[in-house]
């Protein structure tokens, strides 16, 4: 598969596959305020997605569409970074995935506005003040939550300890990643992670969260397509239609 | 020398970005009608030069469209309608998607290409630009007007980079550091002063924020501290 389009895909697939989970608690949200904010942060992702996945279609010319890439590929062919098909778990597992991801996101889309590939520069001029928003979200949660309650601080220590393994993986650049670099079409990993670190480091702080050990063992794998169980169980919910009704349309 | 706001500098990367790069995507909104087929349409025409109407025309009938969220404001109050080009009797417009997941885009773009066949226009071909990214700066002043007494407050002037507040700080603020990484700091949020919010109902500036998450992702929701009154606010964006 061509680089570009391997690295588009797997762009669209994290915005995706985050965007599917924060979907399932749509009308679960632990507030009012908080189930809107959680279905307006996936609905931002699938706008993204939607413009990652036209381009991959466009560069790849194999007749497939942006429907077909979402609902018509299996758990191997998806190239998501595990840490988003991790379970929605508590509130505090939900939104310090979406903290360690936003991070992320916010940096890189941040990188991804001067690349070489000027569509790849128009999306993300276009989602960068959405995922500006959503960082500052999550991380005045993960503040609210680290430094509220005895319980509150507990479960958001836990989350940030039982997470942190895959959140390494966005930085484990392989050849695909190396490629993008060179032609100068995304941000190097070292640069993302200096700055990913420390925006987290800033905002445990204040949230009196402990940071877990920087040269910790990282998960990898969910670029190349090797995944944890949990994806599976999403895309079956997420693709139930296609794979009952084939190319159904509305 | 006066230089525009949003000049690129020659040494900023975003120089080597071609001009030409906003038209993204031609005819991503299904149901739009291809240029091709358009072309095919004039070829079996009478050769009229033109369809009697034209750009000031054109974008007059747009004004005339509401928005389907927001029905108070039109399309063009709402700024989302980047270039109207008739070219004989096709009619090419191009228009920006407010958010990116924004589902009213396709509402929008049938309602266009109704509101203009309706109007005669029988060929309209729909462009999807991207960039430069919308912004609420792009609303007109009469938008802005009618989204107050609709009960909206209408976004704060001027947006470069948006500070999106803690709800602990209790409102949002707008701040003009355009840095990555002060963009999402918190250091200093405190020190930055916030927009006055004015309620739509009494005017009161006597407001805070309830939710950065409304009913729709353009609206924020506010409380009034005078008159108690709840009420939406488009964001800043």
């Amino acid at each position: 598969m061509d680089p570009k389009v391997n690295y588009l895909l797997r762009l669209g697939d994290n915005a995706l596959i985050l965007s599917q989970q924060l979907c399932r608690l749509c009308g679960k949200g632990p507030a009012l305020e908080e189930d809107m904010a959680l279905s307006n942060v996936a609905l931002d992702l699938l706008g993204q997605t939607r413009l990652w996945y036209e381009y991959a279609a466009e560069l790849e010319g194999a007749g497939r569409d942006e429907d077909r890439l979402a609902y018509h590929r299996d758990a191997h062919d998806f190239k998501n970074c595990l840490l988003l098909e991790q379970p929605n778990g508590n509130y505090a597992d939900t939104m310090m995935r979406q903290f360690y991801f936003d991070t992320w996101h916010y940096f890189l889309i941040a990188g991804l506005t001067h690349s070489s590939d000027a569509r790849i520069a128009a999306i993300a001029e276009k989602s960068l003040k959405e995922v500006t928003y959503h960082l500052r979200r999550s991380g005045d949660l993960v503040v609210r939550m680290g430094d509220g309650t005895a319980i509150s601080h507990a479960k958001t220590q836990a989350a940030a300890d039982a997470l942190w393994m895959y959140s390494g993986e966005v930085f484990t650049y392989d050849a695909v990643d190396h490629a993008m670099v060179d032609a100068g079409i995304a941000p190097r990993a070292d640069e993302l992670c200096t700055q990913w670190l420390a925006h987290v480091a800033e905002i445990f702080a204040e949230a009196t969260l402990a940071m877990p050990p920087k040269d910790a063992w990282m998960q990898s794998g969910g670029k190349q397509g090797r995944h944890t169980e949990h994806l599976g169980i999403i895309l079956a919910e997420m693709q139930f239609l296609q794979r009952a009704y084939p190319n159904a349309q509305w | 020398m006066s230089v525009p706001k949003e000049a690129p500098s020659l040494a900023s990367p975003k120089a080597i970005i071609p001009a030409n790069a906003g038209i993204l995507t031609e005819r991503p909104i299904k149901r739009s009608m291809d240029p091709a087929s358009a072309d095919r349409r004039m070829r079996g025409d009478d050769g009229a030069a033109g369809g009697g109407f034209d750009e000031e025309l054109v974008t007059r009938w747009l004004s005339e469209i509401p928005d389907p969220e927001i029905p108070a404001i039109s399309i063009t109050d709402l700024g989302i309608v980047r270039g109207v080009r008739v070219d004989g009797k096709v009619c090419h417009i191009t228009i920006t998607p407010t958010y990116s997941g924004c589902p009213a885009m396709q509402v929008i773009a049938d309602a266009i290409t109704e509101a203009l066949r309706v109007k005669g226009v029988q060929q309209v071909v729909l462009h999807t630009q991207l960039t430069p990214a919308w912004t609420t700066d792009w609303m007109t002043d009469s938008g802005k007007q009618k989204l107050r007494a609709y009960g909206i407050a209408p976004p704060a002037e001027r947006a470069q980079v948006i500070d999106i507040s803690c709800l602990r700080a209790g409102a949002a603020a707008v701040v003009t550091s355009v840095s990555a990484a002060s963009a999402v700091s918190r250091r200093g949020m405190h020190a930055v002063p916030k927009p006055a919010i004015a309620c739509p109902h009494c005017g009161s500036t006597h407001t805070e924020v309830t939710s950065q998450f409304g009913s729709t992702p353009c609206k924020a929701l506010y409380k009034c501290l005078d008159c108690r009154e709840p009420f939406d606010y488009f964001k800043c964006h």
